[in-house]
Order: C-alpha cells, then sequence, then structure tokens
C-alpha cells in the first residue's frame, strides 16, 4: 500500500513539465516550468508558488513543502523550531535505510519528516506540526513520532492550540513495529492533551493515508482537509483486489470524506490561515456577552 | 408572499390599497385620504385576525413555505457562523445544521434542523428530517461545545425524525434516546427554540435544555394533527380538529407548563420580517442565556433535572 503511493508519485518528471516544444527552444531550464496534473496547464514554477501552488487555471491544490506551508501560515517571524537535531537509527539495521534517509535530508534541507515549533497564527500562539510528503513519503518513524509527541507536550506546557498538517504515506516500514507503534504513543500524548481541555486540529493534505490517517490525522477536535486531497486507510488498488469491485472516480477523496461524514469542512489554501484564525479566536478564554 | 386562506381577507385589503397608491401616483385624482382610511381599516383587521388565529391556522403559518430557517436566524442572530460537517461515523445530514459562532461576542455552539427553501434543497435535507447521522452529527458538535464551556443553542424546526428503512437500519431510536440521555448532562447552558413545527420524538433530540422557548406560530406536539386525526377518527382529514384537540401551540404549551416562555412574532408571522424576528428572539435568548452563565455546574444540571421532572399530570 505504501508502495503503492509511492510508485505513483515517484516519477517527478510527470510533476515538472516535460518541456514543451516552443519552451525548449527557447532553452527554459528544467524546474522553471511546471504542468497541472490535472489541467495540464504549464505555467511558471515561481507564479505557482506565489499562488501557494494552487493551479491558476483548475485550483489543484500542489504539494507544499513544510517550510512552504510555515511561511504561508504562521505569522512572519514568529516561528521557533523545535528539536531540529533529532535524526532516526537504523533499528532493524535494515539495509541502505540511513542511506536513504540521508538523501532526503540533502534533498528537503530537513532532518525528518516533520517540522515542529511554536509560532503565531494572526497573533494567536500556537504549536504547530507539519509533515513533508518529499521526506521518505512523510512516513512515521520514532523520529517523527518523537517530535509530534514534544510538541503536543510543548503545547499542553504552554497551553495553547495543537495544530498538525498531514502529508504522510503511512508508516516507516524500516522501522517495522516501531513505527506502527508511533500511532499510538501520538495518540496517547493527545488524549493527555484533550483531557486538560487542550484544542487539537487537523488539517489533512495530500495524501493523509495509513497508519497517519488512522491516528493524529483523525483525532482533531476539528478535521478538514484541502480540496481533493487523498485520504484514507487502505490503498485503493488493495480494496479492488478485495472486492473485486472497480471505485468510485472521488473514492478516498477530501470531498467524498466530507460527504461521509468524516470531515469538518474542505477548506481552500487560499482561505486555510483565515478560517483556522477565526477557530482560535472562537476558542479565546473568558467569552462573555456584550 | 403566499398568503394563507384564514388571513386572505387582510391581504385582499393589501391589495386593494396598493392598488390605489398606484392611481394615485399616476394618475390627478388624489385618493390620499380614502387610502388612509383604508390603512387603518386595515390595521384594524390586521389585529383582528391575527391575534385570534385557532390552532389550525398557527399550524398552517408554521408550515408556511417561506417562514424562516435555522440558516436564515443563524445570518441575523450570530456572528461569524462556521458550519460544521458530519458525524464521524457514516455521513453528513442536512436536515441538521450546526457549528460555531459569535452571540454578542461570546462564542456558542449552536445546531438546528434545517428545512430547504426550494424542491431541490429540500431533496438534500430531506426536508428537515434527520436520519441518524444527523443527530450523532448534533451530539458530536454538543459534546465539543462542552469541552470548550460554549453555551449550546438549539433551533427546533423539523416534522419529525425521517421515516424510512436505511435511518431504521442505523438506529434511528438510539440516535434520539442517545440525544435525549445525554443532553440532560450537558455541563454547559442550553437552551432549545422551536422556531417552526416540533414534529414528535424527532424535534426533542434537540430539546432538552436549560430553557425551551416556542415562536408564537410555532407548534410542538406528539405527532401531526393529520397523524392524530388518522388513529384517533381513522380520518386524515379531520387534522383541523386533532390540531384543536391535542394542545400543541406555544399558549397551550406555556399553560401546561412545559415550555419556559413564548417569543413573540411579527404580525403576520415570523416571515414578513426576518430581521425583525430575529431581534425578537433575541430579546428573550439574552437574558435568559445571562441568567444561565451565572449558574454553577451543578446548579445548571440540578435545575433541568427538576425542569423535565415536574412534567405531567397525576392524581393520587
Ligand atoms: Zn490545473
Amino acid at each position: 500500500m505504501i508502495k503503492d503511493l509511492f510508485n505513483k508519485q515517484k516519477p517527478k518528471k510527470k510533476k515538472y513539465a516535460t518541456i514543451p516544444t516552443e519552451a525548449s527552444k527557447q532553452d527554459v531550464p528544467e524546474g522553471i516550468m511546471q504542468k497541472c496534473p490535472k489541467c495540464k496547464k504549464i505555467m511558471y514554477t515561481k507564479e505557482l508558488k506565489k499562488n501557494l501552488n494552487v493551479c491558476m487555471q483548475c485550483g489543484h491544490h500542489h504539494g507544499m513543502t513544510a517550510v512552504e506551508r510555515r511561511d504561508s501560515f504562521i505569522d512572519e517571524g514568529t516561528f521557533q523550531e523545535f528539536d531540529a537535531g533529532l535524526t532516526s537509527t537504523n533499528p532493524l539495521n535494515f539495509p541502505g535505510y540511513l542511506e536513504k534517509v540521508d538523501v532526503d535530508k540533502q534533498k528537503t534541507k530537513m532532518n525528518e519528516a516533520v517540522l515542529t515549533g511554536v509560532g503565531r497564527v494572526e497573533g494567536f500562539e500556537t504549536v504547530v506540526a507539519i509533515m513533508d510528503a518529499n521526506f521518505r513519503m512523510g512516513s512515521m518513524g520514532s523520529v517523527v513520532g518523537e517530535k509530534i509527541t514534544r510538541a503536543i507536550e510543548e503545547a499542553g506546557r504552554r497551553g495553547v492550540p495543537f495544530i498538525i498538517f498531514t502529508a504522510s504515506g503511512g508508516a516507516r516500514m524500516q522501522e517495522g513495529v516501531l513505527s506502527l507503534m508511533q500511532m499510538a504513543k501520538t495518540s496517547v500524548a493527545l488524549k493527555r492533551f484533550s483531557e486538560n481541555g487542550g484544542l487539537i486540529i487537523s488539517v489533512m493534505t495530500h495524501p493523509t493515508t495509513g497508519g497517519v490517517s488512522a491516528s493524529f490525522a483523525s483525532l482533531g477536535d476539528y478535521n478538514f482537509a484541502e480540496p481533493g486531497a487523498l485520504i484514507g486507510f487502505a490503498g485503493r488498488r488493495i480494496i479492488e483486489q478485495t472486492i473485486h469491485e472497480k471505485l468510485p472516480e472521488d473514492f478516498q477523496t477530501a470531498e467524498f470524506l466530507l460527504k461521509h461524514g468524516q470531515l469538518d469542512a474542505v477548506i481552500h489554501r487560499h482561505e486555510m490561515k483565515e478560517k483556522i484564525a477565526f477557530l482560535l479566536d472562537i476558542h479565546q478564554q473568558g467569552g462573555e456577552l456584550a | 408572499m403566499i398568503g394563507l386562506e384564514f388571513e386572505k381577507p387582510v391581504l385582499e385589503l393589501k391589495g386593494k390599497i396598493a392598488e390605489l397608491k398606484e392611481f394615485t401616483s399616476t394618475s390627478d385624482v388624489d385618493l390620499t385620504e380614502e387610502i388612509e382610511k383604508l390603512e387603518q381599516r386595515l390595521k384594524k383587521l390586521e389585529k383582528d385576525i391575527y391575534e385570534s388565529m385557532t390552532p389550525w391556522d398557527r399550524v398552517q403559518m408554521a408550515r408556511h413555505p417561506e417562514r424562516p430557517t435555522t440558516l436564515d436566524y443563524i445570518g441575523y442572530l450570530f456572528t461569524d457562523f462556521m458550519e460544521l460537517h458530519g458525524d464521524r461515523l457514516f455521513g453528513d445530514d442536512g436536515a441538521i445544521v450546526g457549528g460555531v459562532a459569535k452571540y454578542h461576542g461570546m462564542p456558542v455552539t449552536v445546531i438546528g434542523h434545517q428545512r430547504g427553501r426550494d424542491t431541490k434543497e429540500n431533496i438534500k435535507r430531506t426536508f428537515g428530517m434527520p436520519h441518524p447521522e444527523g443527530y450523532r452529527k448534533a451530539l458530536r458538535l454538543m459534546n465539543q461545545a462542552v469541552k470548550f464551556k460554549r453555551p449550546i443553542i438549539c433551533l427546533i424546526d423539523t416534522k419529525g425524525a425521517y421515516p424510512g428503512k436505511a435511518a431504521e437500519e442505523r438506529g434511528q431510536s438510539e440516535a434520539i434516546a442517545k440525544n435525549l440521555f445525554e443532553m440532560a448532562g450537558m455541563e454547559v447552558p442550553v437552551i432549545c427554540i422551536v422556531i417552526g413545527e416540533g414534529g414528535s420524538g424527532g424535534a426533542l433530540a434537540l430539546g432538552i435544555g436549560d430553557k425551551l422557548f416556542m415562536l408564537e406560530n410555532s407548534t410542538y406536539s406528539v405527532i401531526s394533527p393529520e397523524g392524530a386525526a388518522a388513529l384517533l377518527w381513522k380520518d386524515a382529514a379531520q387534522a383541523k380538529r386533532a390540531a384543536e384537540t391535542m394542545k400543541i401551540t406555544a399558549g397551550d404549551l406555556k399553560e401546561l407548563g412545559v415550555i419556559d416562555a413564548i417569543i413573540p412574532e411579527v404580525s403576520g408571522g415570523a416571515h414578513r420580517n426576518v430581521a425583525q424576528q430575529a431581534a425578537l428572539i433575541d430579546q428573550t435568548l439574552k437574558p435568559a442565556l445571562e441568567e444561565l452563565l451565572q449558574l454553577s455546574v451543578p446548579e445548571l444540571l440540578g435545575e433541568r433535572y427538576m425542569k423535565y421532572k415536574q412534567i405531567g399530570e397525576y392524581t393520587l
């Protein structure tokens, strides 16, 4: 199931435009242009980024790195990162695991698949955890679990909300059952935080699947998602093979989940900060009838 | 504006006045005096007719196709409403809407039955008749309100829970029962207002609270007048008679000690002026909430318990 996703995502060239002939003639270097996988429009990467990676033509929400997400969501200059030094070991002595981690570290300039820290959202102090699908498919190993758990605890100590943006293929296979247990560890931490009145907001972004969808991603007081995000437990192909049925086109999309009662709302990326800031405001202490 | 049978004389007179006004403005003949006279007559006629409405008239008013719905009132009573969807179990029932909002600056959770304004929307919202997932969404939002210490405001407007196969399969009875049970223990103020039809258990499932109010022309009953007539006299056509017998108007329920107060309506019904009607609701809602916010949680739950304990009539 993880593999399915991985394979789907892997052909990077699909994401970047196969440079059209006119463009090639003008000698446009690779990466400057990008092709929308949904409407096939080719556009400048720079302009797409300015639009928070939302396709200008069809509204398709392209992926975002954790850093891009942070910059789009947290008030400028207010972010302090937590645990930037935590790094994976190789508990199962899985051949080549740490090398792969190292490659992704170089590629993403992150220590692991989640960025955690404290910052302000339209002035409201908040602890955030932002997953990055470019790092080992956003899979959850010991470091991801530990960073998220520490972030939840820090939100508890500070008495501020905990917001998580999820993007994950699920478990980190190379860490075996320790990966599975991160679902338990993070959920236990959320339970204590919640019992003490803590506010949890989960925003599921593309893709949120497997063990992450079956733990903290689904445990928000408010569960939101970005339009078109793939969200589900089991992979589409496995389900089709098991039930011998063709699944509907919109199966496991954010909109599908909304219809089936699993989400409070689907929120466009351009409105994300505003809507969540509204909720943070609703949850300020000591409201009085004016 | 769609008119009801009993208010026909009012509407006819209104039409005549409008005609004369039109005539005056487009011709040399001055009918101002005549119009004034008619307007005075209209005032008296409105008073006579709308102040002596029969229970059946009120049933018609409560079912008026233009009667304001939950979302209409939310727009006027609250600021910053954010709708929240889904029961996290099976689906998102359009027959119940809910979310967070601010009421006079205070965060609250608001939930209500939602009818459609046209056929298409009515089909989507199953005519405001909820399935179990609607009640479960409501309960989820109420539990969330308790966690974050927000008062809960419920607007009631349904013919009843949806009578269907799927609804039964998913546990319509259990969903309603669970709401009655859990609402008894919500550790925040709960205020319920019947804004249209209060149809049986499907209405009650949003109706256990510290204060229960009814709009003047709303109804609240164990069964629809048509249903009652069919059961009692084997004749649904006797609905009018059933409406008189069953004691279903706001006045009746006040007398029976079931509701705390009647919220007056705009003359001619809430749909004549939604903004004004919302202001009338506000005049009752705000002081009630202020009063409840003074109470400690044990006081609140104790009083809620006694409120329901005292309902019923019997003799030794
Ligand atoms: Zn596009």
